[in-house]
């Protein structure tokens, strides 16, 4: 469990996180979205005691990070893959990391294997592809067997076969009861990867809710409709409906598909088609961010 | 201890520091092995066997820097902070292995470089370590490169940029503490004070009686006496070490 209680950071005058408050609950891939520049990064950070909150705090089970005897056995974090000595072998990086933390060296043979890179783990880092690296950094959240884990834009990057195997992997890993949080400024990666959302904007929260709940609330529901006599039509709908015009047919807000039917069959209308639209995930991320974007400007 | 095995692994598992002591060692001895090989007309002394103490402090000082600021260049700093969240502590740990090490290559310089003068000079009747004086030239260098370490690692915690790091050390050394003499009336007296002067003063300051002729070898001014001279040179680099921990501890990784 992950808590973060009124979490602010100001650099100098920027506001980069302001009064931020979310729980993290175990046994779900909680996605942490926001466009670039939403703070996301820096609140990770902070949840990781390496920036120091303006105000507010993160508790992990109740604890704050630096209070965490071997942090890595509690909370494992993936922020940036390149963080790595160019240099140093993906399993000498892997066994500095254990030693700190009272971590076995088997344990970083097993976690080395569970990502893939037994067969380069004597390779200097620096040469590995940009999933190589990600891997690596996942193996390094891994090495503790931590109930808690922190991925900071894990698919960023990657291949469609890789970012399937995240996906996966991260399922696994809620599966097993753990917490798991990670971010991304992609509504449709979130879409496939997490069941609960923290969506915020310009620091700000805008929603905690479940995945399929705010996909719901954002989209919008809308009516296509073809038909030899639009004009007529049109004049049917009355003023509760929006009405937008789209390459000779139109496109009903906030009526259902059945009424505008019935309308039109009482009419003696002709209808060629008459079709429900489901928003998609890029239109209600746009909302989103618009919804930010105004929040903040009208301050 | 555990923390001291941390930092053992990540500077052994990068080839830089391995460079660096090769290079300390090289060039002192080396260039210490032509001194003796050319050294004419009268016995060489145990103190012109450490003239070139000075090249291996500047590189076991950029080892020691680096060893910060690459962990902030590539970010591990901030995976260290992570796996060690008293910073404090992660950093002392850091500090000690490097130190060790330095002081470790520095004894290595002093009897490497004295040793090859007694295979290569050509007359050595004055190069057995006698008295005090003599030890103090020969077994202070591990002294001076350990000190030196702590002061490179607080500046590379401070500067966080190796670039950074290593100007301020080798212009402070190499450039600013000559320079500093050239003002007038009171350029003598800060440089009687500077840091790398005052160090220069427990290596080669009072050498035995008659070792050397007056005036000549490399200068040896200050103030203190030669361990008095050692005192503020490690004074100093551990007041830089423990503002550069404070820092640390405060800002943002």
């Amino acid at each position: 469990m992950l808590e973060a209680t009124g979490l602010t950071k100001h650099y100098g005058k920027t506001v980069a996180v302001d009064d931020l408050s979310f729980t993290v609950a175990p046994g779900r891939v909680t996605g942490f979205l926001g466009p670039n520049g939403a703070g996301k990064s820096t609140t990770m950070r902070m949840i990781l005691g390496l920036d120091r909150p303006t105000a507010g705090r993160v508790l992990i089970d109740g604890k704050p990070y630096t209070s965490l005897a071997r942090p890595l056995t509690k909370v494992g974090a993936l922020l940036d893959a390149k963080w790595v000595h160019p240099n140093r072998s993906a399993r000498a990086h892997l066994r500095w990391l254990a030693k700190s933390n009272g971590i076995s060296y088997r344990r970083v043979d097993e976690v080395l294997d569970v990502v893939g890179l037994t067969s380069v783990a004597g390779k200097r880092a620096g040469g590995f592809s940009l999933g190589m690296s990600q891997r690596l950094g996942i193996a390094g959240a891994l090495l503790g067997d931590p109930e808690v884990l922190l991925f900071d834009e894990p698919v960023n990057g990657l291949d469609p076969e890789g970012i399937l195997w995240i996906r996966q992997f991260l399922h696994r890993l809620a599966d097993q009861g753990r917490t798991v949080f990670v971010s991304s400024h992609l509504l449709s990666e979130m879409a496939q990867t997490a069941q609960d959302l923290i969506v915020i904007g310009r620091g700000r929260l805008i929603s905690q809710t479940s995945t399929e709940q705010f996909i719901q609330d954002a989209t919008e529901d809308t009516v296509k409709v073809r038909s030899p006599e639009l004009d007529r039509l049109r004049a049917l709908l009355g003023d509760d409906a929006r009405v937008d015009d789209v390459e000779g047919s139109i496109v009903v807000h906030g009526l259902e598909p059945a009424r505008i039917g019935e309308l039109a069959a009482s009419n003696g209308i002709t209808l060629h088609e008459l079709s429900p639209q489901r928003g998609s995930l890029e239109e209600a991320f746009m909302q989103l961010t618009k919804e930010s974007v105004e929040y903040h400007g009208a301050e | 201890m555990t923390l001291l095995a941390v930092e053992r692994i990540k500077l052994f598992s990068t080839r830089s520091p391995w460079w660096c002591m090769l290079l300390a060692l090289g060039l002192t001895v080396g260039i210490t092995g032509i001194i003796a090989a050319n050294w004419q007309d009268s016995p060489m002394p145990v103190i012109g066997t450490v003239f070139t103490y000075t090249f291996g402090l500047y590189v076991i000082m950029v080892m020691a820097a680096l060893a910060v600021t690459t962990e902030y260049r590539f970010g591990t700093i901030r995976s260290t902070f992570q796996a060690v969240p008293d910073r404090v502590s992660a950093l002392v740990a850091k500090a000690v292995v490097v130190t060790l090490l330095a002081g470790l290559v520095g004894e290595a310089v002093g009897f490497g470089s004295w040793g090859l003068s007694n295979l290569l000079a050509k007359d050595t009747s004055q190069l057995a370590l006698n008295s005090a004086n003599d030890w103090r030239h020969v077994a202070g260098i591990g002294l001076v490169y350990a000190a030196g370490a702590i002061l490179a690692v607080g500046v590379g915690t401070l500067v966080r940029q190796t670039a950074g790091a290593v100007s301020i050390i080798l212009v402070f050394a190499l450039v600013l503490e000559s320079v500093v003499g050239l003002i007038p009336k009171i350029g003598d007296d800060i440089q009687k004070w500077m840091p790398f002067t005052v160090a220069n003063k427990f290596i080669y300051g009072s050498p035995d009686p008659g070792s050397l002729p007056e005036g000549a070898g490399p200068p040896a001014i200050g103030e203190l006496s030669p361990w008095g001279s050692l005192g503020y040179f490690v004074g100093i680099a551990l007041a830089v070490f423990v503002i550069s921990l404070v820092v640390a501890k405060r800002r943002d990784a």
